[in-house]
């Protein structure tokens, strides 16, 4: 079944490549990928989509949690949290399609972002379901170009972060005085 | 205060700062700028012959000592022969840290030349890696670099320095805190689970101890001899586990798993409570999982929240740094010392009893032969110079297993072998990392014949730094593991594994300019192998041992760990050779 893990990462070079490279390399294949820089810049929000055997999806979050750039993993699939995502298409849709057209947006609450003599291009958000659903709809009209933005996850109720301090280093007095 | 300084320089004083005294590398264009400072500084590089064998050297130094081992390649062909010793770090949890030279900034990405994605490549060899692609970034990165490789569960982490980020000029300001928020390391144990295993050890008529590398990693070898005698359990330990518990300690069983003894095996299958400390329910161990210690409620202790439950659900998980849960269970252990009811205490008893008889039934002992050397016999010859007290040093296959059988370790951090990865070619240079960090101490390479010609270009290490390295190679003329396979599995069809042309060991080290025997009869071994300990430089004692000898007990790929072949099946069907 298709897992949602949600991760707050720290924003740094290679931090995507350890997350991915989890699963990759237990053959799993991504379904959805959303990252992007959350309040604090230097920390990011990524959005999973992928398909997990059952029995393994707690031990890929743990795998998940021990990588360093990772500040934590959660696993929305079985938690209260709300789904969305978005949808791009254009649809070339001949004259007396048009209306028809403009009415099933209006019903998706979706929202027209280019109208042209050769037909519309249209910006839907929502429920990943409701979206493979106005597709549907959408080809019914004529020939579509689709772009989906891949599924974001937010959680209902508030999960504690556990951070760890900082720590001192093994600094101290130089232990060799510089040549060059 | 600051300095300004070079960027290998930099790297110096933070590796100097971190306590490093001796580093096993190789170096090539991109590192340059950091061997012309290196010239110079006090801390002492080793120059190894491959770069494979500078991780395993830095391995073996870190595996003898509980230190950070740290080795340094070039980039391109320098960095992509670290990754087996990287990943072999990885799987047996060790703290090295790698250095590796990269082409310069502006041309990384370019295909420039000896340019490999290092960073990328190494990814899921490490524990975590960092490519450092300004000057000031990079004391940072070396102090992270040295808390990631030791601390929690340790591992390799890699360090990628651009040419140009050395030779560049800078303040060093020394870095005085790391801050990780993300890196979790949990050490004292839940309390409620402590106080839940508690309960269960009380309970317990047929408790076993199961320990493993973390006993090692931890420095938790006196908390376990303290919590073996309070509970009076046996124990086994594993093969990385091997000296947690000294070998000669009455409650001392021995190895588990594939090659481990009839009793060990047998009291996993048995016990109702296994205490699994430090251990990760290795496939080797375990055998088939669904037929694993059936009758066993879990206990386990690991300080990676992802090894718990991961192979075999535990009934009471904790997670935490094994010394100190151990040391909270021991003083939970004192404070509740109550006498066990007598029914209770008559089936410990029993339980003891069975254990002595299953010890009796099929005891490891060693074989000999009045006309060849068996394998057994050069072992058992091992452990008597040794007495429980010499570094051993063991390479991949049929030796190790029989070296880990037959050999005593009274103390951690004496046996250095390559448990989850299997590496062949580890053994040689692992014993030269370990007598640079224990120059005192007796160190034995056993090598096989076949995992000593992977890593013969050491003997130029060890001849020119004239270690004392005890170099025993096990010379059956196979790929000894592999040919015990085919002839159990594969009718006996033995398919490349024949290792003929083994060189004269007499004429080999006396090219390097040390001294060297080939014996093969029994007699031959004790004086020989006398004579080795006695020579006060290297010494490559070759011993031809008997070629078809297998590994036993042994329990079949798939078969659960109770289901031992304790020797060989009859008939053996005929060798056939291409």
């Amino acid at each position: 079944m298709l897992q949602v893990i949600s991760l707050l990462l720290e924003n740094k070079p290679g931090a995507l490549m350890r997350v991915t490279g989890l699963l990759s390399q237990r053959g799993y294949n991504i379904e959805s990928l959303t990252v992007a820089r959350t309040l604090d810049p230097e920390l990011s929000r990524m959005t999973i989509a992928v398909e997990v055997d059952s029995t393994l999806r707690q031990q890929v979050i743990k795998q998940m949690n021990k990588l360093i750039n990772v500040l934590q993993a959660t696993d929305m699939t079985d938690s209260p949290s709300v789904f969305r995502e978005m949808l791009l298409v254009r649809v070339r849709t001949p004259q007396e399609s048009r209306a028809a057209v403009l009415k099933e947006a209006e019903i998706f609450g979706g929202r027209v972002v280019d109208s042209s003599t050769e037909g519309f291009a249209i910006e839907v958000t929502g429920d990943p379901e409701k979206l493979n659903e106005f597709v549907d709809v959408m080809r019914s009209y004529g020939e579509i170009d689709v772009t989906r933005s891949g599924v974001l996850a937010i959680g209902l109720e508030p999960k504690k972060l556990r951070l760890q301090p900082p720590v001192p280093t093994k600094a101290g007095v130089l232990v060799t005085e510089p040549k060059d | 205060m600051s300095t300004l300084m070079s960027g290998a320089r930099m790297l110096l004083e933070c590796l100097a700062r971190e306590g490093v005294d001796c580093m096993f590398g190789y170096p090539g264009g991109v590192t340059l700028p950091f061997y012309d400072s290196l010239y110079d500084h006090h801390i002492r590089h080793v120059l190894v012959r491959h770069e494979e064998n500078a991780a395993f050297a830095a391995e073996g130094y870190a595996r003898s000592t509980g230190k950070v081992g740290v080795c340094c390649a070039t980039s391109g062909p320098g960095a992509t022969n670290l990754t087996t010793g990287l990943v072999d770090a990885m799987m047996d949890s060790i703290p090295i840290v790698a250095l590796t030279g990269q082409v310069s900034t502006k041309l990384i990405g370019s295909d420039a030349f000896q340019e490999a994605d290092t960073f990328g490549i190494t990814r899921p060899c490490t524990k975590h890696n960092y490519l450092v692609k300004r000057l000031e970034d990079l004391p940072q990165a070396i102090h992270e670099a040295f808390y990631v490789a030791s601390s929690g569960r340790p591992g390799p982490v890699l360090v990628d320095v651009p040419k140009d980020v050395f030779q560049a000029q800078g303040h060093y300001q020394p870095v005085s805190t790391i801050h990780l928020p993300g890196y979790k390391v949990f050490t004292e144990g839940h309390t409620g689970q402590i106080r839940r295993a508690l309960q269960l050890i009380k309970k317990s008529e047929r408790p076993l101890i199961y320990g493993g590398g973390g006993i090692v990693a931890a420095g938790a070898a006196s908390e376990l001899r303290e919590f073996v005698e309070r509970t009076g359990a046996p124990a086994v330990m594993t093969l990385m586990g091997l000296g947690g518990l000294p070998s000669n300690h009455g409650n001392f069983i021995s190895m588990p798993g594939m090659h481990g003894s009839y009793a060990a095996n047998m009291a996993m299958s048995h016990a109702d409570l296994l205490i699994a400390l430090g251990v990760r329910f290795d496939d080797r161990v375990t055998g088939r999982l669904a037929a694993f210690a059936p009758h066993a409620k879990v206990i386990h202790v690991d300080i990676d929240p992802a090894e718990i439950g991961k192979n075999r659900a535990a009934d009471v998980p904790i997670v935490g740094d094994v010394k100190h849960v151990l040391g909270r269970l021991n003083r939970g252990l004192e404070e509740a010392k109550a006498e066990p009811e007598q029914s209770l205490a008559a089936a410990r008893r029993a339980w003891w009893e069975q254990i002595r008889q299953w010890k009796l039934e099929h005891p490891l002992q060693p074989v000999t032969s009045d006309s060849e050397i068996k394998p057994q016999h050069l072992m058992a010859e091992i452990d008597r110079l040794s007495n429980g007290q010499a570094i051993v040093a063991a390479d991949v296959g049929q030796h190790q297993m029989w070296a880990a059988q037959l050999i005593r370790f009274n103390e951690p951090r004496l046996w250095l072998n390559s448990g989850g990865l299997g590496s062949m070619g580890f053994g040689l240079p692992a014993a030269l990392g370990a007598q640079f960090a224990r120059p005192d101490k007796l160190v034995f390479a056993i090598v096989g014949d076949g995992g000593f010609q992977m890593s013969i270009p050491e003997l130029a290490t060890i001849a020119s730094y004239g270690l004392p390295i005890k170099i025993v190679v096990m010379n059956n003329g196979y790929l000894g593991m592999v040919r015990q396979w085919q002839e159990l599995f594969y009718n006996n069809r033995l398919s490349s594994v024949t290792l003929d042309c083994f060189p004269d060991a007499e004429k080999l080290a006396a090219a390097y300019g040390f001294k060297g025997k080939t014996i093969e009869k029994p007699w031959e071994l004790a004086p020989a192998l006398k004579q080795a300990v006695s020579e006060p430089g290297p010494y490559l004692l070759n011993v031809k041992v008997s070629p078809l000898e297998c590994v036993y007990p042994m329990v079949p790929a798939g078969g659960a760990i109770n289901e031992m072949v304790l020797g060989p099946p009859e008939p053996v069907a005929e060798p056939v050779k291409p």
